[in-house]
């Protein structure tokens, strides 16, 4: 009974993203390292977990601070190229293996936060479209930077390369690094530094009157989202055996945020959904359209996007929507069968209704004149 | 000096060339419920703005319980003891009203919780996320607003917001509580809900009140000190029936 008690608790629509994730890794991992999978299912695999890490990170300045940033795959490409090049260093001594992973890791992650810190100290100043052209400005100098070095350091135009790793285990790795994100990223919104973190975004300056520190909300999401677009930096890095910058310019920025965009504001599930199927989609794309239509890919891709816009805002799918919502539907049934409590009656609530007129006073008041009444009476008996 | 919870010193503000407020001495002892009125355009906001750190006095000082605040930011005076509402209402409209409240729990001691206990889930966490929602509710109850607590902010009827934005005011533990036009845009049901509001929360939380209004019913029937702002200048101040009466006042209400 009490075990009972304590698993109703429990808030199953908290943990279902990591259940889901969880499981379908389980799935994958043991089709991967006990059956056989082929290159391109992995690579697949690979890069959706990249796109989450980057689509949930991302969402939490977006969605959560309410702070447009086009620069995440600035973040991205200096963990890349950080994290790669600490893993190429590191191979020769400590071998191939997952410790050198993890260094590479820390590295490529602390690399981007310092970016972070240093892009979310004009984000104190700036607002708006003024943040969202310096984080620009930030991707792309940051890839320019890398695109310029020499030969022996960063690999200049040509890219860095990178360590291979066994494909078989890397895409487990790379979800575990997912469901780590998710942790750590749902953890921070579900606390109380979360929610000064929402409230700033509802309204900052009431945010300040009550106390909230600012300076200091912004720094930490610019930190901790840059920190997590490192991360995947990496896990792209071992993915794809080398770094090239032209990767991550403007266009990718824009693609992550797409994906947050079309996932939902504010809303996890909403991101991992988006940045799982806008990947997915681009690859399929990638392996139908060869040839001579290969150029329709980014069409098929624009046209997608725009049906997905249309159909969350078009005043007459939307109230289609709300005609045939599973939801509703399930709701009204319920309700029809088994719950009577819904028709409530609120006749005790007229006292609070907020009222220029007095009730108790008009009922009162003797709305016929004497003089009236009189001839009334007499009109009756008549 | 120590007895006023709030004292102002010759305080002011120019913009420029423009002298918004000056020469603001206000005196507010404990547990009073004190009135800032003029006419529109005299400087009340602007002298709100400068006791909760949105201007910085270019003029004069202010002490709260004898310690000079002049010069600090907006969070480091809130967490002095000086909370605020707004003449438009400013709630976190998006978040739930329980967590409006609890926003303005944030720095209370009695739940204190680093960025690392959050991250990583320890269960001192818990224990601060589950007694701060206690805590929330047992403010909510007091304004009447339990029902509510799990609706959005921006969905509650004008009145209730005004009184949220209080609560999450109170919530802070301030010393001195200033309301910017708590009554504007009410109707006479709540405004009259209002002044049993502000009377409770007086006697609930042996707090101090400084309240802007035009109303002057609702500032006769509240107030027991009033300042008149005029042009950026103090025009009378004392007794609220007195200062009321004072030829000076009606001259610049009415005119003539």
């Amino acid at each position: 009974m009490v075990i009972r008690m304590k698993f109703k608790k429990i808030k199953w629509k908290h943990y279902i993203n990591y259940i889901v994730i969880g499981i379908f890794t389980a799935v994958m991992g043991s089709m991967s390292v006990f059956g056989s999978m082929n290159a391109s299912a992995l690579y697949l695999l690979e890069k959706i977990a990249i796109s989450i890490i980057l689509a949930v990170s991302l969402s939490l300045v977006v969605g959560f601070l309410g702070e447009l940033s086009l620069g995440h795959a600035g973040f991205m490409c200096v963990g890349a190229y950080l994290g790669g090049k600490a893993a190429s260093l590191l191979t020769p001594s400590l071998g191939n293996g997952i410790l050198t992973f993890l260094i590479a890791l820390l590295f490529g992650a602390g690399a981007a936060a310092l970016c972070g810190v240093v892009i979310g100290i004009p984000a104190l100043r700036l607002r708006g479209d003024y943040l969202a052209i310096v984080t620009l400005a930030f991707g792309e100098i940051v890839k320019s930077i890398f695109q310029n070095t020499s030969k022996e350091s960063f690999g200049g135009a040509i890219g860095l390369n990178t360590p291979r790793f066994d494909k078989k285990y890397l895409f487990i790795i790379a979800f575990v690094l997912v469901l780590l994100t998710l942790w750590i990223i749902q953890n921070l919104i579900r606390s109380k530094h979360g929610r000064a973190v929402t409230a700033i975004r509802d309204n900052e300056i009431a945010a300040r009157a009550t106390g909230i520190n600012v300076t200091k909300y912004k720094l930490v999401t610019f930190t901790l989202s840059a920190a997590f677009a490192g991360i995947a930096g990496v896990l792209y890095s071992y993915s794809n055996y080398t770094v090239q910058s032209a990767k991550f310019g403007y266009n990718y920025s824009i693609e992550i945020l797409v994906m947050v965009v079309l996932g939902g504001m504010g809303t996890i599930n909403g991101s991992i959904i988006a940045a799982t199927l806008i990947t997915f989609l681009n690859t399929k794309l990638a392996t139908v359209l060869t040839g001579d239509l290969a150029v329709l890919q980014n069409l098929f891709y624009a046209v997608i996007l725009i049906a997905i816009v249309i159909y969350n805002n078009a005043p007459a799918l939307k109230s289609f929507r709300d005609r045939y919502n599973l939801s509703a539907f399930i709701k009204k049934y319920l309700k029809k069968h088994d719950d009577p409590s819904h028709v409530k009656d609120d006749a005790q609530k007229w006292d609070v209704v907020p009222t220029k007129i007095d009730m108790n006073e008009v009922l009162s008041v003797d709305m016929v004149p004497p003089e009236m009444k009189d001839s009334m009476g007499k009109g009756g008996k008549k | 000096m120590a007895d006023y919870i709030l004292e102002t010193k010759d305080m002011g503000i120019s913009f420029g060339g423009l002298k918004a407020v000056q020469n603001v001495n206000l005196r507010i002892e404990k547990n009073q419920i004190y009135g800032l009125i003029g006419p529109n355009g005299a400087g009340k906001t602007t002298v709100f703005n400068l006791l909760t750190g949105v201007y910085k006095p270019t003029a004069g000082t202010f002490y709260l319980d004898g310690e000079e605040l002049k010069g600090l930011s907006q969070e480091k005076i809130n967490r002095k003891g000086i909370a605020r509402t707004f003449q438009n209402i400013r709630l976190f409209n998006n978040m739930t009203v329980v967590r409006n409240v609890m926003v303005g729990l944030h720095n209370h001691p009695d739940f204190k919780c680093s960025l690392w206990t959050s991250l990583f889930r320890l269960p001192r966490h818990f224990r601060c996320e589950k007694e701060m929602r206690a805590r929330a509710k047992e403010l909510l109850r007091i304004f009447d607003l339990e029902e509510d607590r799990n609706n959005l902010a921006c969905n509650l009827p004008y009145g209730k917001q005004r009184k949220l934005e209080i609560a999450r005011a109170l919530a802070t533990e301030p010393k001195l509580l200033l309301l910017d036009e708590p009554a504007a845009g009410m109707n006479p049901h709540e405004t009259e809900d209002l002044v049993r509001t502000i009377k409770t929360i007086r006697e609930r939380f042996d707090m101090t009140i400084l309240l802007i209004e035009h109303d002057m019913k609702f500032v006769s029937g509240l107030c027991d000190e009033i300042t008149v702002l005029n042009f950026g200048t103090v025009l009378a101040e004392g007794e609220t029936k007195k200062a009321l009466a004072d030829p000076e006042v009606i001259r610049a209400y009415i005119g003539g």
